[in-house]
């Protein structure tokens, strides 16, 4: 460890951040695009700022699309007043907010984004427990939400702090069954060295796709979308934790719940589709030149757009789950399956050594 | 540059972030119990949540990262969001009003003797010239040792777990078939 080491992760830090902040904004502008669609509407089409219409042909194209939205939707939240209901609990809900959006920031640190440019490798912190890393992690996600509907001193977002905190516990102990096959193939909790056994083996949801199906569904539960969205159901609990909240604090719940998405897109790409590999132009081992590195990067960012499309999909062409169906099917379907899962994968690979 | 350089590699962030994790632990597990400012339950319970991840801080730094971030899962991640679960829905304002028992306070200061005590004598008996064991995060040791030299212990405890659980479930039926 010395002073470029330093160096290097702070403007890796930065980067990675930055790219996921931008990503998080763009999802919200494609989440309104694409229900317009699902639905038949046009969406976001005229917010623009005042020189775009001097732009010839680029400026009404990108007004169209909407790609200015994201800004003004930013703009908006930050110039809205900070209001603080009467009867909150003042310090836990300054801090729930903030409780929320940092792990959900912190998730992606441990993420190999692509292989390496030059001799640095591209991941934040290469740890040998990466994997149980972002489950720790995607467990202090829950702190945000109850605090939130504990703070606000009302009882709908009470109901919504509570049914979250049941909920994350419950699905996060079939997501951690669930990757235990994969541990159990690979042999490794590294999540660069996962991705390695999969250039060389192939992709992990071929030899494991029921665990792919559970996490998948988990990471739905874990970031409380649709169709799980129980702890902000709108039709029964107003807007459930964040009821109370307004402005900059509201936009950081909404930030947290995007970063998550990124976040679980990320581990879902890393886990079971082979990361930044792909099988075929060379693009399965680590880079050797500068355009191969950015190649790859590139490869990682498509996969995960691939994810994030699908969860915004989903939560425009399914109803939420009632409670109790929630709760049956994440311990009563999913934690028998994984566990069934995690047997037949040990008696296979006991047959095959 | 140089002088920085050689203290880092002289471990110095790690020495610092020692002491920074340290004062955290210690500070917060003050404030579960003693907190002058408020007495309000899920405060207590938050500054335990804080207290667990400092702790795994200090795993971190010792390099026992499996360790470390299973505190983390288990701890913070699980037992301490149903703590918060029970103690939302308890009716929080007898528990503001309770004042401390004399005999709580003594039984408490027994058992805070007895584990000091337990703690001197292990400190006591540490060689200081010997090697550090190897701590490093590897989880296939560690569960190379769970399942050969310490499967006795290991399946005491999950049964001592498994009895506790069903003991629970029983308590918590109101009527016996």
């Amino acid at each position: 460890m010395d002073w470029n080491f330093i160096i290097f992760s702070l403007v890796k830090i930065a980067i990675v951040v930055g790219v996921v902040q931008g990503l998080v904004a763009y999802s919200v502008l494609a989440e309104r695009k694409i229900s317009a669609w699902i639905q038949d509407r046009v969406g976001p089409n005229r917010t623009a700022p005042p020189f775009a219409k001097y732009l010839p042909v680029l400026g009404p194209l990108l007004t169209r699309w909407g790609m200015f939205q994201p800004l003004a939707d930013g703009l908006k939240f930050l110039f809205k007043e900070d209001f603080t209901p009467a009867g909150v609990k003042k310090i836990y809900f300054f801090l729930a907010p903030a409780i929320s959006v940092i792990p959900a920031m912190l998730t992606v640190a441990v993420i190999p984004f692509g292989s390496q440019i030059g001799a640095q490798k591209m991941v934040i912190a290469d740890l040998n427990v990466g994997i149980l890393y972002t489950f720790g992690i995607v467990s202090m996600g829950v702190y945000g939400i109850v605090l939130a509907g504990y703070a606000a001193n009302s009882k709908y977002p009470m109901f919504g702090g509570i049914r979250s905190s049941a909920q994350m516990i419950s699905y996060e102990i079939s997501m951690g069954m669930s990757v235990i096959p994969l541990l159990l193939i690979v042999g490794n909790l590294n999540l660069s060295q996962i991705i390695g056994w999969q250039s060389s083996h192939g992709w992990l949801v071929l030899y494991a796709p029921i665990s792919f199906v559970i996490f998948m569904v988990a990471s739905f539960a874990e970031t409380n979308r649709t169709p799980f969205d129980l702890p902000e159901a709108e039709t029964e609990l107003v807007g459930g934790y964040h009821t109370e909240y307004g402005s900059m604090k509201f936009a950081l719940f909404f930030l947290a719940e995007y970063s998550n998405m990124v976040a679980s897109s990320a581990m879902m790409v890393t886990l079971f589709f082979g990361g930044w590999t792909l099988p075929f132009w060379g693009l399965d081992h680590a880079a050797t030149s500068l355009g191969m590195g950015l190649v790859q990067i590139l490869v990682f960012l498509v996969k995960m757009l691939f994810f994030m499309v699908i969860f915004i999909w989903v939560r425009w062409m399914f109803p939420r789950f009632r409670y109790d169906q929630l709760m049956d099917l994440g311990w009563r379907r999913f934690l028998p399956l994984a566990l069934v899962n995690i047997l037949i994968t040990a008696v296979w690979l006991w047959i095959r050594s | 540059m140089e002088a920085i350089n050689n203290w880092i590699s002289c471990g110095g962030v790690e020495d610092v972030l020692f002491y920074v994790f340290a004062a955290l632990t210690l500070l917060c597990g003050i404030l579960v119990i003693a907190n002058p400012f408020s007495r309000n339950p899920v405060t207590s319970a938050m500054f335990l949540v804080l207290t667990i991840i400092s702790m795994s801080g200090l795993f971190v730094l010792l390099h026992a990262f499996f360790l470390g971030i299973v505190q983390i899962i288990v701890y913070a991640g699980a037992v301490m969001v149903l703590f918060l679960f029970v103690i939302m829905l308890l009716d929080l304002k007898e528990e503001l009003r309770r004042k401390i028992k004399m005999f709580g306070l003594v039984a408490g200061l027994i058992s805070v003797g007895t584990v000091a005590s337990i703690f001197l004598k292990s400190l006591a008996s540490v060689k200081t010239d010997a090697a550090p064991p190897a701590l490093e995060g590897d989880t296939y040791a560690l569960g190379k040792l769970l399942f050969t030299q310490y499967t006795l212990p290991f399946e005491i405890v999950s049964v001592l777990l498994l009895v506790a659980m069903i003991g629970v479930i029983l308590l918590s039926k109101k009527k016996l078939e």
